[in-house]
């Protein structure tokens, strides 16, 4: 039986990509695992994986081809076999987005955002971005909107190619009444800005604004302006993880060499083992606590821009193993070159800008997950000790907490407990 | 004083005939007028009542009937000049915009013009191309000069009693489908429609149809369709192209925020692109959806029959319009 392969989602917030190419072409014989075709997602280049043995039949997308999530994109089978009654053609466009209940915790794999009526906005067709405010609206329904102080970018446009109406905005009931799921509400980034003319001329370089860049800029201005972020900073004595760090290194191999980065990772989910709460989603009605333990790893990549890797079961990995894959997953994501399992299903983020002498930053929180830890450099400062001026080697720490899902006495106990293993590092080991 | 139900072509002659007896400078002049009681039996039995003084049989000329009828007016008398059909008052166009509607102006309001042209309009009868025009956006084009477009027996008969005793010269259209089309008129000799006044001929609160003419036939007909769906369309007549009413227009668009013009006439710089284009001017932050047209197709009209249909509006066509404009 010849098996339908959907573009998988890559990430809870995306909904479509686009082909780039087939990597394997009809007739090719293709194992699990191979990779059958690259996707332009919002964030980087994907491969998308065989998840089945057989011979690839046929495709159902063509280069350049923008294809929802969920929508089939090619058949898998036996060789000689036909395509089957499952392969529906893309332009079906079968949008697939799973939502996840509250019950179904336990298991992530891929997260989307639970719909709600009016709050989830369909997109709007076609090329936004020389209309006013970049959406599709009617003259009236600006107006209104603007009488009663609603966000267009929040309303969902029932018109002809999703058109925002009159009827559309007079029946909108803003998210702070009703829950609104944060992750599925984009906020078109600098909206007032948008609408206002860029200026030219000499001494003037224009940059165009990448997908990516729009990306992170969505959804920043979303987090910061629906996110009650508040912030709890620590200091930790590193010397101790240092050491270990050190240790551990000279038996091992350059691939599987611990950075501090991969005992902060560590750390951290062993931390949050304690502290259910934390890791978790908001989805406005409801929070979402996760069994399993993902840390998202924010990667600087090369071309500009960062995304988002995810060490999957951070607590339970072996901090070897946690290294090795941590290094190769950063190394493609730098590059722009992600597998879909290495950017899904993020629990929890670390931000690390160590690397870069930084005493001390605040992340902003990437939604829908709970917080977010930055984490600055280890460094040598004079430290007292029984009186006494010595020379300490120390880190600052900055959780950022939303605050709909919990309060500052958990933010400053987690840190406590962060700190705590961090200075007692031979804990991470076990 | 009674209403009577008779034809728009009854209500014109009614109209003419108590102007004619009311104020005897009033007389009629055109092609067959008289002893042929006009082409559309409007002025029936006009030539022997009132004489071949006040009921003028003319030569071929539409030149000549507007010429001679603008200087009867310029001199005292209070002139009806039927024009066949409209498209023969091409002919007759430098009397009609040159004279007509500028003497007033040039001469310093020194004369009025108080002339009234009747033209049959419109198509339907294989008339073909170069006989089944509806230019009344043309002349309405023309300032100092008043367009009339009666939708039915009554407003016909108001307005065209209204436009006979006027000062300003008026070109009265009448869409030759309606002539035989029965209505409610008053007996009242003095019952006249103020000039430049538009009307709610339907009320409703979910799309506004501006029509007049034959137009707000379709309009009605496609408002009854459309209100077995639930849709409740509000229709403006305009009756007048000049003065343009639009106050209702305003009113029902505040209300309705969505629009549809119906016309008989063809789209390129008709009365919909008019009506639109103010639309846009005084009410775009009312706006919830394009607005739309129906008009007859952009070509000359076809002679089959069935072509010919194609090419034209009717009450689907509206009803296909205010389903878009309410998606």
């Amino acid at each position: 039986m010849a098996e339908t392969i959907a573009l998988p989602q890559l990430g809870f917030d995306m909904r479509e990509g686009t082909l780039i190419n087939w990597v394997k072409q009809v007739g090719d014989t293709i194992k699990s695992g191979d990779v059958l075709a690259e996707i332009e997602a919002d964030k980087a280049t994907i491969e998308i994986p065989s998840p089945a043995d057989g011979v690839l039949l046929t495709t159902l997308v063509n280069a350049g081809d923008v294809v929802a999530v969920g929508a089939p994109i090619a058949t898998i089978g036996a060789a000689g076999e036909g395509a089957g009654a499952k392969a529906a053609p893309a332009a079906a466009k079968a949008v697939a987005a799973v939502s996840v209940p509250a019950e179904s915790a336990a298991t992530i794999a891929p997260i989307a955002a639970p719909t709600n009526g009016t709050s989830t906005p369909p997109a709007q067709n076609g090329d936004l971005s020389d209309l006013p405010d970049g959406l599709r609206a009617s003259p009236i329904a600006r107006r209104i909107a603007e009488e009663r102080g609603i966000d267009l970018h929040q309303v969902a446009g029932t018109g002809p190619n999703g058109r925002i109406n009159k009827a559309d905005v007079e029946s909108f009931v803003p998210s702070s009444i009703a829950p609104a799921p944060v992750a599925a509400t984009p906020i078109t980034s600098s909206a007032s800005r948008a609408s206002m003319p860029a200026p030219s001329g000499p001494g003037i370089e224009e940059i165009p604004v990448s997908k990516l860049r729009a990306r992170i800029a969505t959804r920043m201005v979303e987090s910061k302006t629906t996110v009650p972020h508040f912030y709890v900073t620590t200091e930790i004595d590193m010397a101790a993880a240092l050491a270990l760090r050190k240790q551990i290194n000279e038996g091992l191999d350059e691939a599987h060499k611990v950075s501090v980065n991969d005992l902060v990772i560590k750390a951290t989910a062993l931390t949050l083992r304690n502290f259910p709460n934390l890791n978790s989603h908001y989805y406005g009605d409801k929070i979402i606590r996760y069994t399993q333990i993902n840390i998202g790893i924010a990667v600087a990549l090369d071309g500009g821009g960062l995304m988002n890797v995810v060490a999957k079961d951070a607590d339970r990995t072996a901090i070897s193993v946690l290294a090795a894959r941590n290094k190769e997953m950063i190394a493609s994501a730098r590059v722009g070159k992600v597998k879909p399992a290495d950017v899904e299903g993020s629990t929890f983020t670390v931000s690390n800008l160590g690397a870069y002498e930084v005493e001390h930053f605040i992340a902003i929180i990437n939604p829908p997950e709970a917080g977010i830890l930055a984490i600055g450099s280890a460094q040598q400062v004079p430290v007292v000790i029984n009186g006494e001026v010595k020379i300490g080697t120390r880190m600052k720490v900055t959780i950022s907490v939303d605050h709909r899902v919990s309060d500052g006495a958990e933010g400053a106990q987690f840190l406590q407990a962060f700190k705590k293993l961090l200075e007692n590092p031979m804990r991470l080991l076990i | 004083m009674a209403d009577k139900k008779i034809s728009m072509r009854e209500a014109l002659r009614a109209a003419l005939h108590e102007e004619m007896v009311r104020d005897d400078r009033v007389f009629v002049m055109g092609e067959e007028v008289g002893r042929w009681d006009g082409t559309h039996k409007v002025t029936r039995g006009f030539f022997e009542e009132f004489g071949e003084r006040r009921v003028i049989d003319t030569p071929i000329s539409e030149m000549a009937i507007a010429g001679s009828a603008v200087g009867a007016a310029m001199a005292g008398l209070r002139p009806v000049a039927e024009l066949m059909t409209i498209n023969f008052a091409f002919l007759a166009l430098d009397a009609i915009v040159n004279h007509a509607a500028m003497q007033h102006y040039m001469f310093n309001g020194k004369m009025t013009v108080p002339v009234v042209f009747r033209a049959a309009s419109g198509w339907g009868n294989q008339a073909t191309a170069s006989h089944s025009h509806t230019p009344e956006p043309i002349f309405a084009h023309f300032p100092g000069f008043y367009v009339a477009c009666p939708s039915n027996a009554y407003d016909a008969k108001g307005m065209l009693k209204a436009a006979i005793r006027d000062e300003n010269p008026v070109l009265f259209t009448e869409s030759i489908a309606l002539y035989p089309k029965p209505g409610s008129v008053p007996d009242d000799p003095d019952f006249l429609l103020p000039i430049g006044k538009s009307d709610y001929k339907r009320r409703g609160n979910d799309v506004t149809i501006v029509a007049y003419a034959r137009g707000v036939d379709w309009a009605l007909e496609a408002a009854g369709m459309l209100e077995k769906e639930g849709i409740q369309a509000e229709i403006v007549d305009l009756r007048w192209l000049r003065p343009l009413d639009l106050d209702l227009v305003f009113e029902s668009f505040k209300k309705t925020n969505r629009c549809v013009i119906v016309e008989e006439s063809l789209p390129h710089f008709n009365v919909g692109s008019e009506i639109a284009a103010q639309i846009q001017e005084h009410l775009f932050d009312y706006m919830d959806a394009p607005i739309k047209r129906v008009s007859a197709l952009d070509v000359p009209l076809p002679f089959a029959k069935e072509i010919e249909l194609m090419a034209l509006p009717d009450a689907h066509k509206v009803v296909a319009a205010v389903k878009e404009v309410l998606k």
